[in-house]
């Protein structure tokens, strides 16, 4: 297998990347503040407080590295475990704390499980549980962007396991047959929930997949934040410049369970976990940055204290509202307009809920 | 006008009209796609607006809805409605929701354009009808047109049309419905049902391909004094109840056709609701002529599918009861 593209180790003092100091330590504050977010959501779920979380953890780096070689106007179509995306676009935590709570202030009104965020402002659409679906439509909207004779790109990122779905060979060859610029990020952490990579493919690795469909494939070390940026910045550079998609494999590690309803320890091995975590990314860049000195003792210590208190704080907000969207939320946005015979159904729950009141919470 | 070259006529127009209306699926390109529903587009508006893809169903409604979620109004076509399967997923979870989940922050205004039903010797795989699956997934319009004029209102409405419609063209109509269609810009409102003819003695409800035997029976019954009220829904879903239930409070008599398979068939639906809002006013038990609960046949497709007939029959029944 060819080695992964890595740069955090290298021996080079510069990188050759347009990263300022504060790029850095943007990008390292955005990691620390998803790993918290979800150590607590996890936590959450745990207490009974939330009905379901999904954790990153241990790829952190892989989606807030590729994300960081966005303009603002490109469009996501993200998996379920790139929460750092929304963060590092500025989307405020509370408000995807109120998405994981499915309360009164969830921007989709409670209308999916925790995680499946949607935030229009900067162009992260809907993220749907059915899986690979996201990387079609992400063709699509890329074709659609180049109808236009816009210079926008759409990066979709997805597992290892969704690449053997059809839709991923839906997705990759309509893209580029049509030359539409769209970054496809395989998001390999070595499992879809229990279930190893030599069950999902017999290829050496999935980046040699994109010769196939007529499109560059690069693999990349998804621990490493800094090759992330430079491997999708390149992508994002050849899509705008009319060249078309490119498969971006990142090699990482989930290091959390697949969902809280999930146990890892029944399939990943001890010595597995123990070498992956030698690799967390966010120690691996820490180490890189307190060596160039763009970071200091003090830093992390305020960084992971201040994003531990907007979680905290994010979590406090949540719980006390209201912890259900209003009764008739449940017939928005079936249709633009609501059709008589939902008009009907709705009054026959406004009835329902004048009776019998409103069922108790599912937590 | 036939009602293919409504449609021709029609997808040429929505796309002069507006640059964001784009055309594609298998073979629909140069070629003008196999029923020629495309003929000369893609001369017209060139291979970005008008293309062929890889031939790969999902793949196109799945594209549709990017482009959708972008703010294009795609108009894919399925080349047969028993190909539309493997888009099934697409379709059902993705574009019917993409509203709801995201909050309304996203929307889905594409409209899949697909010839369905029989009558032209295609055994199954080139005769089903698909609408039920579809008329049971909130967020989706299904629409039948039945007339070359109905056709053009319909398909600039469901183009314009801001959630995702499956276009259902009955294609052995395709050459046989004929009648004017004006060369001016005109919709036809979704939802609502058409009375093609009015009558006092019994209903019939129909859509799409089933309408003209409909009709042909109403005829034949009106030359025996039984006068015949004849809906043809349009819009299948969702269905203009207000239109039916005031047809049979009128007449007390039902008889519902459909193409598609008996059990669950869209029928069914509008037997249920017509037994559970008007029961009161029924003189006669309901009747629904529908294909048998087999796959399509290829040989003895005229055995399996409704005809004036077997619309006459029931019709008889119901007088008679
Ligand atoms: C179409 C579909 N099939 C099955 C599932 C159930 N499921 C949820 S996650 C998952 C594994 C996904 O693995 P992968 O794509 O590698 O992503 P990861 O969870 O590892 O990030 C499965 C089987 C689903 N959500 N959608």
């Amino acid at each position: 297998m060819t080695r992964p593209l890595t740069l955090l180790e290298s021996r080079k003092k510069d990188l050759g990347l347009d990263l300022s100091e504060e790029d850095l330590r943007r990008l390292y504050t955005t990691m620390v503040r998803t790993r918290k977010m979800d150590d607590k959501l996890v936590l959450l779920q745990r207490q009974g407080r939330i009905g379901f979380y999904l954790a990153c953890t241990g790829q952190e780096a892989t989606h807030v590295g590729a994300a960081f070689a966005l303009e603002q106007d490109d469009w996501v179509f993200a998996h379920y475990r790139d929460q750092g995306i929304p963060l590092l676009k500025g989307i405020e935590m509370e408000r995807m704390v109120h998405q994981c709570f499915g309360n009164v202030r969830d921007n989709t009104k409670g209308r999916q499980m925790p995680v499946h965020y949607s935030f229009k402002e900067i162009n992260f659409v809907s993220i749907s549980s059915p899986l690979a679906v996201q990387i079609i439509q992400a063709a699509g909207t890329a074709y659609a962007m180049k109808v236009k004779g816009r210079k926008d790109v759409v990066l979709t990122s997805f597992g290892d396991g969704s690449s053997s779905e059809g839709d991923f060979h839906s997705g990759m060859n309509f893209a580029a047959v049509r030359k539409a610029p769209c970054i496809f990020l395989l998001e390999n952490n070595q499992y879809a929930i229990s279930v190893p990579l030599d069950h999902q493919t017999a290829s050496d690795g999935f980046a040699v997949k994109a010769e196939g469909y007529g499109m560059p494939g690069v693999q990349v070390d998804g621990n490493d934040v800094l090759a992330m940026y430079q491997a999708v910045k390149e992508a994002v550079d050849r899509a705008r410049r009319g060249e078309g998609p490119t498969l971006i494999e990142a090699v990482s590690f989930r290091m959390a369970a697949h969902s809280t309803s999930d146990d890892p320890s029944r399939y990943v091995p001890e010595e597995e976990y123990a070498e992956w975590k030698a690799k967390d990314p966010i120690l691996r860049f820490e180490k890189y940055l307190l060596k160039q000195g763009v970071i200091d003792e003090d830093f992390i210590q305020s960084t992971a204290k201040a994003a531990e208190g907007e979680v905290d704080a994010a979590v406090k907000a949540a719980e006390a509202e209201q912890w259900h969207p209003e009764a008739d939320t449940l017939f928005d946005d079936v249709y633009a307009e609501l059709p008589p015979h939902l008009l009907e159904q709705r009054e026959r729950m406004r009835r329902d809920v004048e009776e019998n009141g409103m069922p108790g919470g599912h937590h | 006008m036939t009602m293919i070259q409504a449609i021709t006529h029609t997808l040429a127009q929505a796309m002069e009209r507006d640059p964001d209306v784009l055309v594609f699926g298998e073979d629909v390109g140069p070629n003008g796609g196999v029923f020629r529903a495309t003929d000369g587009l893609h001369a017209q508006f060139g291979e970005d607006r008008v293309f062929d893809t890889p031939l790969n169903e999902n793949l196109i409604v799945g594209a549709a809805i990017g482009m959708a979620a972008y703010g294009m109004r795609p108009v894919p076509e399925i080349q047969f409605m028993d190909y539309i399967w493997p888009a099934y997923d697409q379709l059902v979870n993705e574009a019917a929701k993409m509203r709801y989940r995201s909050g309304g922050e996203y929307t889905c205004p594409m409209t899949v354009r697909t010839p369905y039903g029989g009558g032209i010797r295609g055994g199954h795989y080139h005769s089903q009808s698909g609408e039920t699956p579809f008329a049971h997934t909130p967020g989706l319009v299904v629409v039948a047109p039945s007339t070359a004029h109905d056709a053009k209102g319909l398909l600039h409405a469901s183009i314009e049309n801001d959630d995702p419609v499956v276009f259902m063209e009955p294609k052995a109509l395709y050459r046989a419905a004929k009648g004017d269609v004006s060369e001016g810009y005109y919709k036809e409102e979704l939802g609502k049902a058409a009375v093609r003819q009015e009558g006092t003695d019994v209903t019939i409800v129909s859509y799409g391909s089933t309408m003209p035997m409909s009709l042909k029976a109403a005829a034949a019954a009106g030359e025996q004094d039984v006068g015949v009220e004849v809906i043809d829904l349009r819009t299948i879903y969702p269905w203009d109840k207000e239109t039916v239930l005031k047809s049979v409070k009128k007449t007390g008599r039902l008889v519902v056709v459909n193409e598609a398979p008996l059990t669950a068939g869209f029928a069914s639906e509008i037997s249920a609701t017509v037994a559970e809002e008007a029961i009161e006013y029924m003189e006669a038990p309901i009747k629904r002529v529908t294909g048998y609960d087999t796959p399509f046949p290829y040989t003895l497709e005229g055995l399996y599918m409704p005809n004036p007939n077997k619309v006459m029959q029931a019709i008889e029944e119901v007088i008679n009861f």
